[in-house]
């Protein structure tokens, strides 16, 4: 056969002037998105919350209280923006990093690299009918996804991206998420029952039962950073610990740690993912409580599975792995560069709040990529070997780290060098721990005739 | 279930282990280069040119050496060739092939087309991607302009043909994927024309009017 040689549509860079031209487009509108989005979020976040303690000179007390209350407002929506941007890219990032794991490309064709799909998906769900199954209960199920959103939402009230950037800093924190929390379980329980199907209600039955189980372990393993910092606000918790890793919460005390995992755990469990997905099971039950939603509803159910994964991880950050200290940056040159109280501080406090945001959000999400790589790894569990992992293991490991904990402190007390000689101590098993991971996993790579390569994105 | 010490510790070592190994397979995976084969962006050759020289892809056929015989057309199982021929008015001796419509939507290519050819002018091609919006626009017409039949040398072995797949390929290229196509079923009625002959009988578009008039004659 006699084909010409030279062909068009060959592999490549795009050849023709209108192509490059697309594509140089097609680039610059994903790095607007994906970078300007968030950019702009985090930029408002730094901006906006510290301008609460701003007191105007010569602003009668009206005058101040309606700014704050402005600002306040701004700031709720900025959040709850946040929380859904996040939560989109999150979709998209793990959906790349799920297909890398099983050796395929992913999303590619909308945007660069396929960034804009969370954003077609989202508009595509936007533009479906709303249903409401013939047989549900209508007002119950339109009303569901507003508590599951409440419950996302309310947790951005506590949750810290910098020295002094967090919305309120209560000093009930950590016993506010976890009742918080609890609020989306409210939300599922609705709807599994209100959609009257049997999907829904196995689904939704299931997810109370892991959740309120699951409640017990979180909530004694949380306790562990609270004992050690001796408050339950999440910035004093912070505050508490130190920047470099054994000055963290997890590697100062071996019972901390053990509680991490416990922790870590229990959080996976509580925002339904795999591998304690049971209410969702798609081969069992569909889609579990979610089955009969469609539209915007199903659209914000999927937004708080995925903005979760944000909220655990930062809760996890905050806890346990030093949250924002910047190493060198103490609280004193916070202070110095604060200037006076009430006034606008000056641009190096900026400065500093943003160096403390990125520490906390490069932290929050090596987290989120471990929930996100645990996932896509191990197979979901059953109904009975996720009750006995809570009941027979992680309830008794974490009630053992709570009272060893209180014995650790008791020992720390009166001997500070401990604290400071397990911290050396477990960050460098955690670096031979890491080290003969690597070396198994360049192991797997090479067992199977490959290399590490990065390339076909 | 656990029922002693030992059982228990034993399973959260296995848990432990099993998970120190997922973990890693996955990674190991995470780090090596997708199998995958970016079809149509980025493939390492055009695919039609990595599939077996005897590949039956869409039907080409070079004018310039049609003899105008409609063997093709007599050979296709499910009439998805329709050939015209006309005089030309310029010279009444010279015969013009008018309609030369494949349509490759219905074409099953078993190639029985492509064997009767005397001069191998219809041959397929290793051509496939012409995916559209509209099925017409697998309406291929190879006598868009009309041209004269190929008159065959009594002691010919060689036809003129042009290379395979070089008349078809500018055609598939030139073709927006959502253009309109030409319509191929029911084929058009040839032109009357009062010095006409009787079209030949294997011409599905001619035959298929009359027989329905001529059943409708009969019935009482």
């Amino acid at each position: 056969m006699n084909q010409p040689a030279a062909l068009p549509g060959a592999p490549g860079a795009p050849t023709s002037p209108a192509a490059r031209r697309r594509a140089r487009a097609v680039l610059g509108l994903t790095l607007a998105v994906g970078v300007g989005l968030p950019g702009l979020l985090f930029g408002l976040i730094v901006a906006l919350t510290p301008l609460r303690t701003v007191v105007p000179a010569g602003w009668s007390e009206g005058q101040v209280f309606l700014l704050h209350a402005v600002g306040l407002a701004v700031l709720a929506v900025v959040l709850v923006t946040f929380g859904a941007v996040v939560s989109g890219i999150t979709v998209w990032w793990e959906m790349r990093v799920f297909a890398r794991m099983s050796s395929r490309v992913g999303y590619n064709r909308v945007g660069a690299g396929g960034f804009l799909q969370w954003v077609a998906d989202a508009v595509k769900l936007l533009l479906k009918e709303d249903l409401v199954p013939a047989d549900a209960d209508a007002v119950l199920f339109r009303a569901a996804p507003y508590f599951v959103i409440v419950g996302f939402a309310l947790t951005f009230v506590v949750l810290p991206f910098g020295e002094s950037l967090v919305a309120a800093d209560l000093n009930v924190g950590v016993l506010y998420v976890l009742s918080v929390t609890a609020l989306v379980v409210v939300g599922i329980l609705i709807a599994g029952w209100s959609s009257n199907s049997k999907w829904s209600l196995f689904g939704g039955m299931r997810s109370a039962a892991q959740v309120i189980s699951y409640e017990i372990p979180a909530g004694l393993a949380a306790m562990v950073p609270v004992l050690m910092a001796g408050t339950l606000s999440m910035q004093d918790m912070i505050r508490a610990q130190g920047a470099w890793p054994w000055e963290w919460n997890v590697f100062t005390n071996p019972f901390a740690l053990v509680a991490f995992v416990v922790f870590f755990i229990a959080q996976l469990a509580e925002g339904n993912r795999t591998p304690f997905d049971l209410p969702e099971a798609e081969s069992e039950l569909v889609a579990g409580y979610l089955s009969e939603y469609s539209s915007f509803r199903f659209a914000i159910y999927f937004l708080v599975e995925f903005g979760n994964l944000w909220v655990m991880s930062a809760i996890a950050v905050t806890l346990f792995l030093g949250g924002w200290q910047v190493p060198f940056v103490g609280p004193e040159v916070y202070a110095a560069a604060r200037g006076a109280p009430g006034s606008i501080p000056g641009a190096g406090w900026w400065g500093l709040q943003v160096l403390s945001m990125v520490v906390f959000v490069v932290k929050t999400l090596a987290v989120l990529n471990l929930i996100v790589w645990i996932r896509w790894t191990l197979p979901r569990i059953r109904v009975d070997q996720m009750m006995s992992l809570c009941w027979k293991y992680l309830v008794p490991f974490a009630f053992a780290c709570f009272v060893g904990t209180l014995f650790w402190q008791l020992l720390v007390t009166a001997a500070p060098w401990a604290a400071r000689a397990t911290g050396y101590a477990l960050t460098a098993g955690f670096l031979v721990t890491a080290f003969f991971f690597l070396r198994l996993t360049l192991r797997n790579v090479s067992a199977a005739g490959d290399r590490v390569d990065l390339t076909n994105w | 279930m656990a029922q002693n010490v030992r059982a228990y510790a034993a399973a959260v070592g296995t848990t432990v282990r099993s998970i120190w190994h997922g973990m890693s397979v996955t990674l190991s995976h995470l780090l090596r280069r997708p199998v995958t084969v970016q079809y149509p962006d980025r493939t390492p050759l055009p695919v039609r040119d990595t599939l077996p020289a005897r590949y039956r892809g869409f039907l080409e056929v070079d004018p310039a050496i049609c003899t105008g015989c409609q063997a093709c057309e007599r050979a296709c199982p499910i009439n998805c060739i329709a050939i015209t021929l006309e005089k030309d008015p310029a010279n009444p001796k010279q015969r013009l092939v008018t309609q030369f419509d494949i349509d490759e939507a219905k074409c099953m290519y078993c190639g029985l087309c492509v064997e009767p050819c005397p001069t191998g002018s219809i041959q397929h091609t290793r051509e496939f991607e012409a995916s559209s919006a509209d099925l017409r626009t697998l309406t291929f017409r190879w006598a868009e302009k009309p041209f004269p039949v190929y008159k065959v040398a009594k002691d010919a072995t060689y036809y003129p043909r042009a290379p395979l797949g070089s008349i078809l390929r500018p055609m598939l290229e030139a073709r927006r994927w959502d253009a309109r196509g030409p319509e191929f079923l029911p084929p058009e009625p040839p032109k009357v024309t009062p010095d006409a002959p009787p079209r030949a009988p294997g011409a599905a578009g001619a035959a298929a009017p009359s027989r329905a008039a001529a059943g409708k004659e009969h019935k009482p």
